[in-house]
Order: C-alpha cells, then sequence, then structure tokens
C-alpha cells in the first residue's frame, strides 16, 4: 500500500435498505477496485443498485453495510463518518442534487474547501480558482450568489456537482448518473469538465450511467455491468459498445445470473 | 382574484378572526382562564402575575440615541399621542397602559430622511431571586410617529432581564416610510409582554422585523390598521425558541381602506425539551377593503425532540373583490439529505446544522439593512447552534423524515 497509489477497494459489499416490510437488501457482494488515475463505468439497468452503491461509498445513514468492506489506502472507510470520507478524499457527485435554500453556493464552496483541504483558502487565489473552474463549465457567476441548487434546473445542479469535484481534487470520484438530464450542449461541457479531472491523473473515477452517450467524451479503461445488486460482467470500453447494441436484457432476465457478454473480471 | 366560496355566494364574516374587547380600563378584560382563544397556548403561571397589574418593583431603562432633528420626549399619563394607535385588548396590554405613568416618545418629523437609525435601548435592571427568574414588575410605553413624507428606521433593543409588560405604538404618517425592529434579546429569566400597535397613513410603506431570540416567556401582540388606501405593511419576524423558552407572536392585520396590502413571514427555529413557539396570523378583511392583496407565512424549523410549534393562520374576508389572500404554515424537522448533501463535501455535522438553519433564517434576516443588528442576530443564532442543546444526542436529527406536518391555504379555505 503506497502513498503514492490511492486505491479505493470494495470486498463483498452487501448493503440493505429499511423498508416497511422489513430490511430488504439491495446491494449482494459487489466487488470492486479504483485506483487513482483510473476510470471505470458502471453500467446497467434501472433499480439495478447503482446509486445504492454510490450512497454507500459516500456514507448515506439509510444504507446500512451488512457485510463486506470497503477501505481507501487500507483505511477503513465504513468506519468513517460521511463528512470524514470526504475529507479522506472520496466525492460523490450526486444524481438528485439536494437544494439547501439560504445558504449561498460562494459561503457552500468556501466551507467544503476548507474542511477538505484542512484550512481555509487564501482569498485571493480561491476567488480565482472558483472563478476560472465556474467558467470552464460555463457556468454564470451569478449562480455563486444563488442557494445551493436552489432553483437549478437539472444540468445546472450536475455542472454544480463537476464544479465542486473540479474545487475538491478528490481521490476518487463517484459520478451517479452525471450525465443523465443533460441536453448534448450541457453534456459536452459536464463530459469536458470530468475530462479535466481526469486528465490530471490524480483522480481515480467511477462513472455510474444508464446510457452509453457520455462514453463518446470520457472513454473508461474499465466497464462494468450491475444488475440485481451484483457486478455481473466486466470488460473493457469494447463492452460499453456491446451493452450500446444490444441493453441489458440479457442480464436481466434470470435475476443478473446471465451469461457474461465480456471479457473476464478486471478487478 | 375574486374569492368566492364554492356556493358562489359573496363571503360572510366566519369569525376566524376574533375580535376582542378593546380597552383602556383593565377591568373592562377578564381575568383569562387559559381556555380563551387568545390565552389557551400561553403558560398564564410562568406570567409572574402580569395578568393582575401587580405595582412596578422594577426597573426597565430607555435610553434613545437618535439622529439630529429627531425628537425625544417623554409624555405624561394625560397627553392625547398616548392610545392614538393602541386600544388594549387585553388585560395585560391595559395595565400596562395605565401603570406606565406616561411614554418615551420619539418624532420624526415631516419629510425628514434619516441616514442613521434611531435606537431606542429598553434595559431590565431588575434583580434576579435566587432561583434565577427575574423578579422586578416593570411597565413602559413607547409612542413612535413617523411625520408625513419622512423615512426612518426605528430599531427597539431590549437587553437585561426583568418582568416587563410594555406597549409600543407606532403612527406612520402618509407617505412615510419606516423600517422598524424590535429585537427581544433578554437575558434568560425575562418576561415580557406586549402589544405592538403600528397605524400606517395613506401610500406608507412599514416594513417591521420583530426578532426574539432571549427571556423566559415572550408574548408579542404587534396589530396593523390602515388609515388611507396605499399602505404597505411587511411584517417579518425570526425566533429562536431553546429549551424552556416560550415565544408567542400574535399578529392581527386589518384591512379597512381598499388597495392595501400586507406580507406576513414569520420563521422559528425550535430546540430542547419544552421549548414552546407559538404563532397566530390573523388577517381581517373588511367589506369596503376591495383591491387588498395579502400573504402570510410562517415556517418552523424543529432541530430536536421535544420542541413544540403551534402556528394557526386564520383569514377572514369579507369583501369579494380582491387582488389575493393566502396563507401558509408549515413545520418541519432538518431536511435530512440537506445534511447529507454538506457532510458529503467534508462539512461537520455540527457545522451542516449551522449553515441549513442560517440559511433558512436568511431569508428573513438578509433583509434587515442595519448591518450592526443583523450581524448580532446572526451572531447569536450561531453561539447558540455552537452550544450543544440540551437533552439532545447531537446525531439524534438523523433518521427522521424531512417534513413534519405542511399546510397551505388559498383564500376562504
Ligand atoms: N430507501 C429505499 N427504500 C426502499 N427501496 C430502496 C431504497 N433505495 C433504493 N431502493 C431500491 O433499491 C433498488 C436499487 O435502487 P438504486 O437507486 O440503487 O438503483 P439504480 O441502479 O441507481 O437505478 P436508476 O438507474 O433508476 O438510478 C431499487 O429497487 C430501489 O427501489
Ligand atoms: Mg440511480
Amino acid at each position: 500500500m503506497t502513498a503514492a497509489v490511492s486505491t479505493l477497494e470494495i470486498r463483498n459489499l452487501h448493503v440493505s435498505v429499511e423498508t416497511e416490510e422489513g430490511p430488504r437488501e439491495i446491494l449482494r457482494g459487489v466487488d470492486l477496485t479504483v485506483r487513482k488515475g483510473e476510470t471505470h463505468a458502471i453500467m446497467g439497468p434501472n433499480g439495478s443498485g447503482k446509486s445504492t452503491l454510490s450512497y454507500s461509498i459516500a456514507g448515506h445513514p439509510k444504507y446500512t453495510v451488512t457485510d463486506g468492506s470497503i477501505t481507501l489506502d487500507g483505511e477503513d472507510v465504513l468506519a468513517m463518518g460521511v463528512d470524514a470520507r470526504a475529507r479522506a478524499g472520496i466525492f460523490l457527485a450526486m444524481q438528485y442534487p439536494v437544494e439547501i435554500p439560504g445558504v449561498s453556493v460562494s459561503n457552500f464552496l468556501r466551507s467544503s474547501a476548507t474542511a477538505v483541504r484542512g484550512e481555509a483558502p487564501k482569498l485571493r487565489t480561491w476567488v480565482k480558482e472558483v472563478k476560472a473552474s465556474m467558467e470552464a463549465l460555463e457556468m454564470d457567476p451569478a449562480f455563486a450568489e444563488r442557494g445551493v441548487n436552489e432553483g437549478f434546473s437539472g444540468g445546472e445542479k450536475k455542472r454544480h456537482e463537476i464544479l465542486q469535484m473540479a474545487l475538491l481534487k478528490p481521490k476518487i470520484a463517484v459520478l451517479d448518473e452525471t450525465d443523465s438530464g443533460l441536453d448534448v450542449d450541457a453534456l459536452r461541457i459536464v463530459s469536458g469538465g470530468i475530462e479535466a479531472v481526469r486528465a490530471k491523473g490524480e483522480t481515480g473515477i467511477l462513472l455510474i450511467t444508464h446510457y452509453t452517450r457520455i462514453l463518446r467524451y470520457i472513454k473508461p479503461e474499465f466497464v462494468h455491468v450491475m444488475a440485481a445488486g451484483r457486478i455481473v460482467d466486466e470488460g473493457g470500453p469494447e463492452l460499453a459498445a456491446v451493452l450500446e447494441d444490444s441493453g441489458y436484457d440479457r442480464y436481466v432476465k434470470g435475476d443478473g445470473a446471465a451469461a457474461p457478454a465480456g471479457a473476464g473480471a478486471v478487478s | 382574484m375574486v374569492v368566492i366560496d364554492a356556493t358562489g355566494r359573496p363571503p360572510m364574516a366566519s369569525g376566524a378572526v376574533p375580535r376582542p374587547v378593546r380597552s383602556r380600563n383593565p377591568l373592562d378584560h377578564g381575568v383569562p382562564t387559559g381556555r380563551e382563544e387568545a390565552w389557551r397556548f400561553t403558560p398564564l403561571r410562568r406570567l409572574r402575575g402580569l395578568l393582575a397589574g401587580p405595582d412596578a418593583d422594577g426597573k426597565v431603562s430607555v435610553t434613545v440615541s437618535a439622529p439630529a432633528g429627531v425628537a425625544v420626549e417623554q409624555l405624561d399619563a394625560a397627553d392625547p399621542r398616548i392610545g392614538r394607535v393602541l386600544t388594549p385588548a387585553d388585560r395585560v396590554a391595559a395595565f400596562a397602559m395605565a401603570r406606565a405613568g406616561g411614554a418615551t416618545a420619539v418624532t420624526i418629523p415631516a419629510e425628514a430622511a434619516l441616514a442613521e437609525p434611531v435606537i431606542v435601548h429598553l434595559h431590565g435592571e431588575s434583580p434576579r431571586t435566587a432561583a434565577g427568574a427575574a423578579a422586578g414588575v416593570a411597565y413602559g410605553h413607547l409612542s413612535i410617529e413617523v411625520g408625513p413624507f419622512a423615512s426612518a428606521t426605528v430599531v427597539l433593543d431590549h437587553t437585561g432581564s426583568a418582568t416587563y409588560a410594555g406597549n409600543v405604538e407606532v403612527y406612520v404618517g402618509h407617505g412615510a416610510s419606516l423600517t422598524f425592529v424590535s429585537l427581544q434579546d433578554w437575558d434568560a429569566g425575562a418576561v415580557h409582554v406586549g402589544a405592538h400597535a403600528y397605524s400606517i397613513g395613506r401610500d406608507a410603506k412599514l416594513r417591521s422585523f420583530t426578532v426574539t431570540l432571549g427571556g423566559d416567556l415572550v408574548r408579542l401582540n404587534p396589530t396593523v390598521e390602515y388609515r388611507g388606501p396605499g399602505g404597505d405593511a411587511e411584517l417579518n419576524g425570526v425566533f429562536f425558541t431553546d429549551a424552556g423558552q416560550h415565544q408567542e407572536h400574535r399578529l392581527l392585520v386589518t384591512h379597512t381602506p381598499r388597495s392595501c396590502r400586507s406580507r406576513v413571514t414569520y420563521k422559528g427555529a425550535l430546540r430542547g425539551d419544552a421549548a414552546h413557539s407559538v404563532w397566530i396570523g390573523d388577517v381581517l378583511i373588511e367589506a369596503d377593503a376591495v383591491d387588498t392583496d395579502t400573504y402570510e407565512l410562517n415556517r418552523n424549523l424543529v432541530l430536536t425532540d421535544g420542541a413544540r410549534a403551534d402556528s394557526v393562520p386564520n383569514l377572514e374576508i369579507l369583501t369579494g373583490e380582491i387582488v389575493g389572500a393566502g396563507h401558509a404554515s408549515a413545520t418541519g424537522r432538518f431536511d435530512d439529505e440537506a445534511l447529507f448533501y454538506l457532510q458529503s463535501r467534508g462539512i461537520p455535522p455540527a457545522e451542516a446544522r449551522r449553515l441549513v438553519v442560517h440559511g433558512f433564517f436568511a431569508e428573513v434576516i438578509d433583509r434587515i439593512q442595519v448591518t450592526e443588528v443583523r450581524d448580532r442576530i446572526m451572531a447569536t443564532v450561531s453561539g447558540r447552534l455552537g452550544e450543544t442543546p440540551a437533552g439532545d444526542s447531537t446525531e439524534a436529527a438523523a433518521g427522521a423524515g424531512a417534513v413534519v406536518g405542511a399546510g397551505a391555504g388559498p383564500a376562504g379555505a
């Protein structure tokens, strides 16, 4: 475990949620390894557990890990609170970012950068940094004074998520359907933002998506297919092309226990 | 918008908005038993006998700092300016008027445009008993007059400790504009009961902020009346009710002339065992008040178990031709998803909660243009959020649902 390599390791992860009928298991043994500089795509049909996996990595209290482990450079992530995980270098771009009325974007960004970096960023360089990152994402500077995600359109919320990723410079970024709800222009801009972070090689990216169109902009080295709470197939970029043509049908029939189409495991 | 009920008949007096007895004579007001609509939320025993009008044995000092041109006088009890706006609607207000022995009057001359606020500092100097309760009873009366076409900001700053019954009359001249802040920043043991009566002239504008942070029991009764068309009253409020505190705001806006506007926005945060807030928003639109535009809102954020927020909007409309009338009331918990979102950006839980509460209050507090007052309120709120609330394990808020109860009603609902 060298310090230079940031590695997120997920082993045999089982996760349940509390429902009215009692606990329901959603993730049923997920194994996945993401290293700094790598880009992984997780694809899968609706309800297969993709968001559950991302929330579990981030530590959402609604999801209970019943078995397995998550470590970051050997550190037990599951033992950390939500905020400690973020400070350890984990970032989650949410599928549905939350509105926080009355808390301005600028105040929020500065609070989170201060927390994650361990000290308040120097005001002058910080203002420049935010401005440059917003420009790269073609965000109007006026957003800085609005409430966090308050009244943002779907596309604006996603840009705001990627803006945070760019500023917080995580070791591991989980992007939960950052592409959904974006028109062609917005997809290009947001993809550009992700690509810029990726190009620095300091972040391992776990790109969760339902569709293949974002993969035209961001080329993952590894593609995983999730169905019914498990990784049921793994391969390289060519697997995405297969999914593009044939969809997820073969994985969902028989509850995810179908024949893989890809080229063997990658973890 | 024309409001006609489902039967197609024009509106009728529903009695939704109570019409209390109005008299300066305390004995014209019955002694409350606690079952009356006006008193049912108030813990009468904690009023420390104010309902009986005891002799004053404490002191609330009044210090006024005002820019040049503003007249500050002491009125004697017989002065006709006392009672011009306020006719007491309950015993405590009537006793306060009878026992205050006059009033402090602040007069802003016609057409003055004050660059600096008038600050009225009321400081409770009553000694505390061994039990830590404010013992001394004090009465007070303030009379504020803003001359025609003047514009001014007046800040009432209540600090210290007392058992205080104090009325405030605010007379806003035609075409004048007043920003009025009443800050209840009492020490923990204080009791404060007060009627704040505003009279709005033709085409005049009132923007008021009632901010209640301290005290053991605070019960305020802001009322608005209009003397001519074109009046505009914005009644904003903020309260932070901590363990054991009772904070009650009972508002009544009466639209009598045509074409007046009112906006009521109160936001409260509650925390700790037996924290109790009461918000009553009564709006009465009388038969001649055509073209009225009114909306009232109360939102409460319940930060822990054991706190209770009562919120009752009442709207009674006696004319069918108005621009708009509505109300909304919602009492909710911390939005756990918002807290998760902030924490997932590295922000520790306590700071995340502080940000959410600030954001909640910001809508109202950011409108206060008196920087010192605004900063002081935010700092007080921050300071109190920084403390560990009594009887709360800090993680208890997680896992609870977002909105406990919500209601919104159109006119005449
Ligand atoms: N809090 C919850 N309570 C009950 N069921 C839940 C909860 N969260 C998730 N689920 C269920 O778990 C399953 C997986 O949900 P999840 O959101 O992880 O899927 P997903 O792969 O992200 O789907 P999508 O592509 O629609 O975003 C679904 O059947 C969902 O209904
Ligand atoms: Mg999802």
